[in-house]
This record gives structure tokens, C-alpha cells and sequence, in this order.
């Protein structure tokens, strides 16, 4: 566990959590899919959502895109803009 | 133009904005809070967005519309926050020679935000609340 990274929350998540951000540690190659597991583990509720998309420094990310240390990551469930 | 606002949306600035001497056509979508959804009954509307990366979304829609038509002018403002009914959520405008590309670009913005930008809208009713499209 040696790659601390922190979550911004919005929306649904950010109420299911009761946190607009989450600080996490995971192993170091960790890929999006890996960080979306450990979340889902730690907040069982967050399976209610219909979808949960991860951002990446501004950008939807791919399951196998791999993390950084001070990259901007964030949880995108389902939008409802407009 | 490109914004996302905590203050009510100026349509006549907007207006003024999209106003071009090439332009045969202006046109404008207006989405405001109605009072119900389904008949439940509601009370507000609180709109979040995660505002970088809204405004980055909302850019490449903006480009791919303009490689699709030939648009002179836009403008996308979303509004943040809590909103009462009657009041304005968003505006898209277009401006373009002629109206039918004015009513297809801006029926693509406004169609293609609802599926891709980070922007939240929660319904709050006079007996709960619910963030719209979260729940299976």
C-alpha cells in the first residue's frame, strides 16, 4: 500500500459516503479497476449506483488505465445535467 | 462561450453574444424547473458539477458540433445550485446562416450534455429527494 491517492466526490457519492473527498492507499501499479474495488469494499453502498465512472486529471478513465501520485481522480456516477 | 454560473443565466447577454451580421438564424434552448417529474411533486432542484471538468466536456461538444455545422456563434451557461421552479438550469445557443443547422447543432449540445458532462441534479420533493438517473 505505498501509493496514497484522494477522491473527489460529487453527487450520489458524496452523500452515500457522507465525504466530498476520500484519501485511499493502493499498491503501486494500481489501476483504475483496482481503486473502484477497494472503494466498493470500503462503502458497500456505493453498488446501489447504476454506474460509477472514474475521472482522471479531467478525463473519463478506462478500467486498466494505471494511477499516480498526484494525479486528480474522481468518481462520475451517472450525470444528470441539463 | 462557455460557463458554468451560481447566478441566474442573462439570456439577453446571450443573445447579444450570439448576434453575428452572417447569422440568418439564432437558436435558443432554455431548460427551466418545472414542478413535477412524473407527478410527484417538487420543490427545488440542486444542480452540482464538477466544474473543471464540465467545462472541458462541455468543449469537445461544442467542437464536435462545429465540425458538424456551420455554426458562427455559441453559448452553453449551466447554472449551479439550488434552484426554484420557473427558474432557468441551462441555456444553448446557436447561431448559424441558417435555422435548420441552428435547431440540429443545438438540439445535438443540448442532447449530448445530458449524457457526458459532470453535472448532478437532485430533485427534492416535499417528501424526500433523489439525485436523478444514480439509482438502477
Amino acid at each position: 500500500m505505498d501509493l496514497p491517492v484522494s477522491v473527489l466526490l460529487f453527487g450520489i457519492t458524496r452523500d452515500l459516503t457522507g465525504q466530498s473527498a476520500i484519501s485511499i492507499s493502493l499498491n503501486q501499479d494500481a489501476q483504475v479497476r483496482d481503486l473502484l474495488s477497494q472503494l466498493h469494499q470500503q462503502f458497500p453502498a456505493l453498488a446501489g449506483i447504476r454506474s460509477l465512472l472514474v475521472a482522471v486529471n479531467g478525463e473519463y478513465a478506462e478500467p486498466d488505465q494505471l494511477l499516480n501520485r498526484n494525479d486528480e481522480i474522481a468518481l462520475i456516477p451517472p450525470v444528470s445535467g441539463g | 462561450m462557455i460557463t458554468i454560473t451560481a447566478d441566474p443565466i442573462d439570456v439577453a447577454a446571450a443573445m447579444v453574444y450570439l448576434q453575428s451580421d452572417q447569422a440568418g438564424a439564432i437558436d435558443l434552448f432554455l431548460g427551466v424547473v418545472r414542478d413535477n417529474t412524473q407527478e410527484r411533486p417538487v420543490d427545488r432542484l440542486e444542480y452540482e458539477a464538477y466544474d473543471r471538468m464540465a467545462i472541458t466536456e462541455m468543449e469537445k461538444i461544442a467542437d464536435a458540433a462545429q465540425q458538424r455545422w456551420p455554426i458562427l456563434r455559441y453559448a452553453i451557461i449551466h447554472r449551479k445550485g439550488t434552484l426554484k421552479i420557473g427558474e432557468m438550469a441551462v441555456l444553448i445557443g446557436v447561431s448559424t446562416a441558417h435555422r435548420a443547422d441552428a435547431f440540429e447543432a443545438c438540439r445535438y449540445i443540448i442532447d449530448t450534455i445530458k449524457q457526458t458532462v459532470p453535472i448532478w441534479k437532485k430533485e427534492v420533493f416535499l417528501d424526500g429527494e433523489e439525485w436523478v438517473n444514480a439509482h438502477p
